[in-house]
């Protein structure tokens, strides 16, 4: 009774008895938490924050320009404001813009900044508003773009798909994403053993201003502060006496006085009474001489000491504050520090740096904010330095400022970053490439997954496997199947589901509410406090607020006033029994997802709540505010215990799963089952799911994209599951249901190809459509000129234009709908042969000379012609854009695959007629080989096969949703109620022979993908072609008509074998063989029968070498070499 | 080494499904293959075992037994109504203008796939590189339709189908243009799509679709738009023997496994026992071989020689008429590969 007891706790029995509440459509939270926070919310919350509240505060931080030239001179912002996006139509007339425009326009989607101003010119006091500095690219979706609270009808106005996730930019016409970028949390403790065992602090300090990273060290069994502005490790004493703790008994009351503690720091005081440093100023001189100096320019020269408690104050651990000098919160820090590595020294205790609660995640948003104060600085000492030229010279017209305020610089500082992806922020020391990426549209899904990615700041070629592997504080966040394969496998991550990122929060509401409390402040205390056993130290985002002695009730009660909507719902607050910490956290980028809370053993949330839900009375937000549900991060998730379903619901548990299936992300929930499938499956179908034709948007008819892939008749797949429902995949799908039969036939399926059905593909399966474009612009030069686009030349004596101008209109532009060959001309384009200005004097010939530059179509098989586009560009310059179209039928080397990783390419194209049949009379559109299965042990695929040959037979879609779906023996009972074996094999007629097979064949309809690599796209052969101008060898590459090289491994096996002649062959006289002259008297090259060397004819021979030998030659001849061919006859 | 006679019958005449695979799917009645059978060829026999029964018959199916002849002719039947049978079917489409969203090729590949009702055995083959076609092989079809709002739409209304007109085009209008005498020629028998409600494309005010077609006669094996058939295939005859007594409840639970009708149940002095009544009806679904105590009192086979064709036309022609012309087909092929022959003999 007693063990009952304590398992029960305080329950009644009957309570006990009562079965466990189930909510058995918990799940339909999903769709509210998506309606809510949507797919790609992260980017838009972040960049929502950034352009209305982050920008404000950068505007504060840097708000006053002075000059040195005259005191009185100041410029001062007082606003700053972004707005909506708008294009320039002629000088100062400006008109919104739509995203679809920007695109098809080569134009950046982006909104004027603009700044309200004081300012001085001469003694007159002057205050402007709205002046714009600079134009900022506005993601789609975010609070200040067109698209925000638009209903899908004014979607289809402007040209924009209803479920394009948005979350993206527009610059110069291409979508690019800003990639989450992973990196280690800032601002925290980090206590890591370095490669030779020694344990060491570390701190990543980060600030508005400053960035530094500050190291404790132990060398010797002393304590050492390494910093990058200090030449040499400094012992930590020092350090402290520096920073006005001048007695030994209070820097050992603030690390601890436990007896090993004090053993373990005593020999870093002896140190410091060995290099007789005493007091402060000691101390301070000491620091001083230690500094690496770095600027020589700017404000009054200090002292070594004033530089040296600068240095102290501002630098190291930079994010503690200092006020005053006042060092009291900075030494308690280091003292925690080196409390930790004494600590972790004994039972090699250190801290996981693959951790997900020390990891932050960085959005769009604060690398805009980052690379915009980095701009807005330039910008304000460019005005600086303008001020200090202008102002001491004497003008009649006076000094003023916003005349010189210039656009540009901002403008193309951001979009240059966005449109490169190169982040260099000198201030911080930043040089990171591929921060964006072009948004890749080849699938509704791969954009989709992209618009989830999380790189990671790690090197790809590292062959490290921590940073690579699994974390299990992944669960949940991060999607433990989609990774790339190769170099950067592990590295690039995509999010879950239902995770989100938080936002930077107002911290002073926070710290006040600890306070009140009962945290003691540290500002306060002695020292000696923060290591007594019972006491826990509280930090917040980093940095110590104080201590408390009941951190149970602290955290219970933090719990509870944000639960009751007093504090933001992503503060989080988590104990380390360990560290005998509490940490509290407010700053942005921590991963957190949503739980449904759960409380003594009962769910908060009932049916009742979720009938509400789906009747449209309460949203999400509902949810959180009733303190039904809550989001926890990763640190806070580790302080829970958090139950997987209902049934394992114990007195402990403190929250409930929403749905299991969220811990997969966008691309691994289209797989149906999952979870039955061998793991690498998973991820080999997430990277091709990615590949897979389909739709990619209600918009895909309006768009000139450089490449664009369709499927000509998308379907739905028969097996779906919630997350495919959830991401919208059933209206813009991607694959078609095939019927499969797994058998062996022809042999023409080995290796994991395909037969596919004749009819089927003559009924329009696999049947594709690629676009192309081809895009020209009229540019106006300098001399006056511009370029011209002139009429079909006629042929002199039909009066019918030539065939390469056949297609072209009266314009010179081709026609849409006409049918375009190889070499024949789309715009029939002229270019002035001048476009320099001439030089003054020279007379300027009257009718400017003009050259043909035709755009031509490139292409081994026919276009035609979609859609012609006239428009023009950002720069007033014409711009002309072609779509061209080509539709495919299956071919043999085209590639497919299933939604399980099994891959094939199309081995045979087999007649109806010939294909196996069953006794309904159907024939597969598609034979595997079962040989695929065993070794994948793609179970789910297996599954999918019956759940949707059942889904057909009743006239419904099955569900295979990963640790849930259809069950195998419901859907195969139903097979059994219409007719068909339990195990779905079939019955099956050979159609070659007519007698029936000998095995039941396995046959049902699958969801197949067709991918995008084609054979048209890559076939190629050459037997003479094109050569390369220095080498005179093949050219390289299928674009170019190239050779097939013939490497160095195939030459290796020539040698080994002898044929030296094929080897002569293939290497000289099918690449680059060549006549020269040598001299045989000087051994030198000759030209034409003759050396020039020896003046004489008579020792000249010609023979046969490589081109690249005879250049090796010459160039070693330019660079003072001599090689000198000896000749002698074969048969002397 | 002697098999019992029964068990030779058994193999010659039965396919058998175990659990796991079918046993003896070779046609094994070769002449001089069993001692003691006389297997050479007689047409007296063929003719006497020889039968077909029409079990039912309409304009777009037809379903017959074929008994007593080899599966290589059965099939022989079956590939060639998928494959060789001729149809009628559009073969170049003359875009003069498309303004809906469809594109070319794609609205061509629609166009193809649609029945043309006209009936093949009255046309000929295009000759290959006539581009031009002739009253004999070709027959134009025209498709001309343009959008426009409906003016008698209310204001607020937002449904397509009162908004627009013609916005949805339909196989309906195709119109048939007659060249040179067709007109005279099939002046009662109106060529053109069988079905009236086959969705072409989708049109928004200001589209339109001018159209030409040319509808020749072809092949399956060409193209499956020239298949008269959705499709033809053959079934053999299931056959289920008890090797026991199936009494009780056993009796009920294997009426359970076999699809309704096929086993019906007698009560014989309060016993039940169970029949085989209709083993037609069965769909071979071999349920009764996971049940472990039916498992091994039940036999479940197939007649070698009992073909059940399904015919399913696809409206061009009645598939009782498709399948005499699949007979005239192969008759034909027999004829030339008989020529053949003796072309051969006398060189």
């Amino acid at each position: 009774m007693d063990i009952l007891a304590e398992e029960f706790g305080d329950l009644r029995p009957e309570e006990m008895a009562a079965p466990i509440n189930t909510v058995e459509e918990k799940w339909k939270l999903l769709p509210a938490f998506l309606k809510v926070k949507g797919l790609v919310k992260q980017h838009i919350d972040s960049f929502n924050y950034f352009i209305n509240v982050e920008i404000k505060k950068i505007i504060k931080a840097n708000e006053k320009v002075t000059s040195d030239a005259d005191p009185m001179w100041y410029l001062k912002y007082l606003n700053i404001y972004v707005g909506m996006p708008d294009v320039e139509e002629s000088f100062n007339v400006t008109r919104p813009v739509s995203p679809h425009e920007c695109r098809l326009r080569d134009m950046t989607y982006s909104a004027p900044i603009t700044v309200d101003i004081e300012y001085t010119r001469g003694s007159q006091r002057i205050i402007r508003n709205a002046l714009p500095i600079g134009r900022m690219p506005i993601m789609l979706r975010s609070s200040n773009c067109v698209l925000t609270g638009k209903t899908p009808a004014e979607f289809s106005k402007l040209n924009e798909c209803p479920l394009d996730p948005g979350g993206y930019f527009i610059v110069k016409g291409q979508e690019k994403v800003i990639l989450i970028q992973e990196q280690l949390s800032k601002n925290r403790i980090i206590v890591e053993a370095d490669r030779k065992g020694a344990v060491g602090a570390s701190v990543t300090s980060s600030t508005h201003e400053k960035k530094s990273r500050t190291n404790i060290v132990v060398k010797q069994g002393r304590f050492y502060l390494k910093h990058n502005t200090l030449s040499e490790d400094t012992p930590i004493a020092i350090i402290f006496k520096a920073m006005g703790v001048e007695s030994d008994q209070e820097i050992v009351q603030m690390i601890g006085t436990e007896e090993h503690v004090m053993a373990a720091f005593a020999p870093s005081l002896e140190e410091c009474h060995k290099a007789q440093i005493f007091t402060q100023t000691q101390a301070l001189r000491y620091v001083g001489n230690k500094v690496r100096r770095q600027r020589m320019w700017g404000g009054p020269k200090k002292t070594k000491m004033e530089e040296a408690r600068e240095l102290l104050a501002s630098t190291v651990l930079t994010h503690v504050p200092v006020k005053e000098f006042n060092f009291r919160a900075k030494c308690i820090y280091m003292a925690v520090m080196i409390r930790r590595v004494i600590l972790a020294q004994g039972n090699n205790k250190v801290d996981d740096r693959d951790y997900y609660g020390n990891k932050r995640l960085e959005l769009a948003g604060q690398l805009l904010s980052l690379l915009f104060e980095d701009l807005f600085k330039k910008f304000n000492s460019e005005l600086k330095k303008i001020a200090d030229q202008v102002i001491p010279k004497q003008r009649a017209a006076q000094f003023d400022v916003v005349k010189h305020m210039r656009q540009d610089q901002i403008t193309n500082g951001m979009v240059n970053a966005i449109s490169t992806g190169n982040w260099s922020l000198k201030r911080f020391k930043m040089d990171r490439q591929g921060v964006t990426q072009v948004l890749s549209r080849l699938s509704y899904i791969s954009a989709l997954g992209m618009m989830t990615r999380i790189s990671s700041q790690f090197e790809k070629t590292r062959k490290v496997s921590g940073p690579r592997s699994l974390q299990p504080s992944q669960w949940g966040m991060l999607c433990p199947s989609d990774t790339p394969e190769g170099e950067a496998c592990g590295l690039v991550k995509n999010l879950a589901l239902m995770t989100h990122i938080t936002t930077d929060m107002e911290d002073g509401p926070i710290i006040k509410l600890a306070f009140n409390l009962g945290v003691e402040d540290v500002n306060l205390l002695c020292g000696e406090e923060l290591s007594y056993p019972n006491v826990f130290l509280v930090f917040l985002n980093g940095n110590i607020l104080g201590v408390i002695r009941n951190h149970q009730k602290l955290v219970s009660t933090f719990r509870l006033m944000r639960r009751a909507g007093f504090i933001n719902e992503f503060v989080s607050i988590s104990t380390n029994l360990s560290d005998r910490c509490v940490y509290i956290s407010s700053d942005g980028g921590r991963l957190c997802r949503p739980y449904i809370i759960v409380k003594n053993g009962k769910i908060a949330v009932t049916n009742k709540h979720i009938e509400q839900l789906a009747q449209g009375y309460r949203n999400f937000e509902d949810f959180l505010h009733e303190s039904l549900v809550e989001y926890l991060d990763v640190n806070e998730e580790n302080d829970c215990s958090i139950a997987l379903y209902e049934h394992l619901i114990t007195k402990e548990t403190t929250h409930l799963e929403i749905e299991p299936f969220t811990l997969l992300g966008v691309c691994a929930g289209l797989i149906p089952y999952p979870h039955h499938n061998q793991s690498p499956r998973n991820t080999y179908q997430c990277a091709m799911g990615k590949q897979a034709m389909g739709t990619i948007g209600y918009n895909q008819r309006n768009r000139i994209d450089t490449l664009m892939y369709l499927l000509a008749y998308p379907q739905k797949p028969m097996v779906k599951t919630k997350t495919i429902e959830l991401i919208d995949f059933e209206k813009l799908p991607a694959g078609q249901n095939a019927t499969v039969a797994v058998m062996s036939y022809s042999g023409y399926d080995i290796e994991d190809a395909l037969v596919l059905n004749k009819a089927s593909l003559d009924r329009g399966f696999g049947r594709c459509l690629v676009y192309k474009n081809a895009k020209c612009t009229l540019k106006r030069y300098t001399n006056q000129t511009f370029d011209k686009v002139m009429g079909p030349m006629l042929d002199a004596e039909t009066r019918k234009p030539i065939w390469r101008h056949e297609i072209l209109d009266a314009d010179g532009i081709c026609s849409p709908g006409e049918k375009v060959e190889n070499k024949q001309v789309l715009v029939n384009k002229y270019m002035p042969t001048v476009t320099q200005t001439p030089l003054e004097g020279t007379s300027q010939p009257q009718q400017p000379q003009y050259r043909d530059v035709p755009i031509t179509y490139k292409g081994s098989t026919d276009s035609y012609i979609e859609k012609v586009m006239i428009s023009s560009n950002a720069d007033d310059a014409f711009l002309i854009k072609i779509l061209l179209r080509q539709t495919r039928r299956p071919e043999i080397g085209d590639k497919f695959s299933s939604r399980h990783g099994q891959k094939g390419v199309c081995g045979l194209i087999v007649p109806q007629e010939d294909m196996p049949f069953c006794d309904s009379g159907i024939c597969p559109d598609i034979i595997m080989n079962p040989h695929g299965y065993p070794s994948r042990m793609t179970v789910g695929k297996l599954i999918e096969l019956l759940a949707g040959k059942a889904g057909v037979l009743d006239g419904r879609f099955h569900y295979g949703t990963a640790f849930g779906g259809s069950k195998v023996k419901d859907v195969c009972e139903d097979l059994i109620h219409y007719g068909y074996n339990y195990l779905g094999k079939d019955y099956v007629t050979s159609g070659i022979t007519g007698e029936p097979l000998e095995a039941y064949i396995y046959f049902g309809p699958v969801y197949y993908q067709k991918l995008k690599h084609m054979v048209l796209d890559k076939m190629h052969a050459r037997a003479r072609g094109p050569r390369a101008v220095l080498t005179r060898q093949p050219t390289e590459g299928r674009s170019r008509d190239g050779g097939l090289r013939l490497g160095e491994m195939e030459r290796d096996c020539l040698i080994g074998y002898g044929a030296s002649m094929l080897l002569l062959e293939r290497l000289m006289i099918s690449s680059d063989a060549f006549e020269v002259d040598v001299c045989g008297q000087c051994g030198l090259l000759g030209y034409s029968g003759w050396c020039h060397y020896c003046k004489s004819s008579c020792h000249v021979s010609s023979l046969r070498i490589p081109y690249a030998c005879k250049l090796l030659f010459q160039e070693l001849q330019s660079m003072n070499i001599v090689p000198r061919l000896k000749l002698s006859r074969y048969n002397e | 080494m002697a098999v019992p006679r029964s068990r030779v019958d058994e193999i010659r005449n039965c396919i058998t499904l175990t659990e796991y695979g079918v046993r003896n799917v070779h046609t094994t009645d070769f002449p001089g293959n069993y001692p003691g059978y006389d297997d050479t060829w007689s047409q007296k026999r063929f003719e006497k075992n020889f039968r077909i029964n029409i079990i039912n018959m309409d304009d777009s199916t037809v379903e017959f037994d074929m008994i007593g002849i080899d599966c290589a002719i059965a099939n022989a039947f079956r590939r060639i109504l998928l494959a060789e049978v001729p149809t009628m079917a559009v073969e170049k489409v003359f875009i003069y203008n498309n303004t809906s969203i469809v594109q070319d090729e794609i609205l061509a590949h629609r166009l193809g796939l649609i029945p043309i009702k006209a009936d093949p055995r009255l046309f000929e083959y295009r000759n290959s590189g006539d581009e031009e076609g002739t009253e004999i092989d070709t027959i134009q079809l025209q498709l001309k339709v343009k959008c426009t709002r409906n003016p008698k739409a209310t204001k607020e209304s937002s449904d397509p189908r009162e908004l627009y007109v013609n916005h949805m085009v339909y196989s309906k209008h195709i119109k048939w243009i007659p060249i040179g005498n067709q007109a005279d020629h099939f002046g009662e028998a109106v060529i053109g799509p069988v079905h009236e409600d086959i969705l072409i494309a989708q049109l928004r005010p200001g589209q339109e679709l001018d159209i030409v077609m040319h509808c020749v006669k072809g092949i399956g094996k060409d193209h499956a738009k020239f298949s008269p058939v959705a499709t033809a295939s053959y079934r053999l005859l299931p056959e289920i023997t008890f090797l026991e007594p199936i009494e009780g409840e056993l009796a009920e639970k294997l009426k359970k496994c076999f699809s309704p009708g096929v086993i019906a149940i007698d009560v014989l002095e309060g016993k039940k026992l169970a029949r085989v009544a209709n083993a037609r009806l069965d769909t071979c679904t071999r349920e009764v071989l996971r049940n472990e105590e039916l498992k091994h009192k039940v036999k479940i086979g197939r007649v070698r020689d009992h073909f059940i064709f399904s015919v399913e036309s696809t409206g061009i022609l009645p598939a009782a008429v498709l399948v005499s012309e699949a007979i005239k087909v192969m008759m034909s092929k027999c004829q030339r590969f008989l020529n053949e022959l003796d072309l051969a003999q006398m060189e």
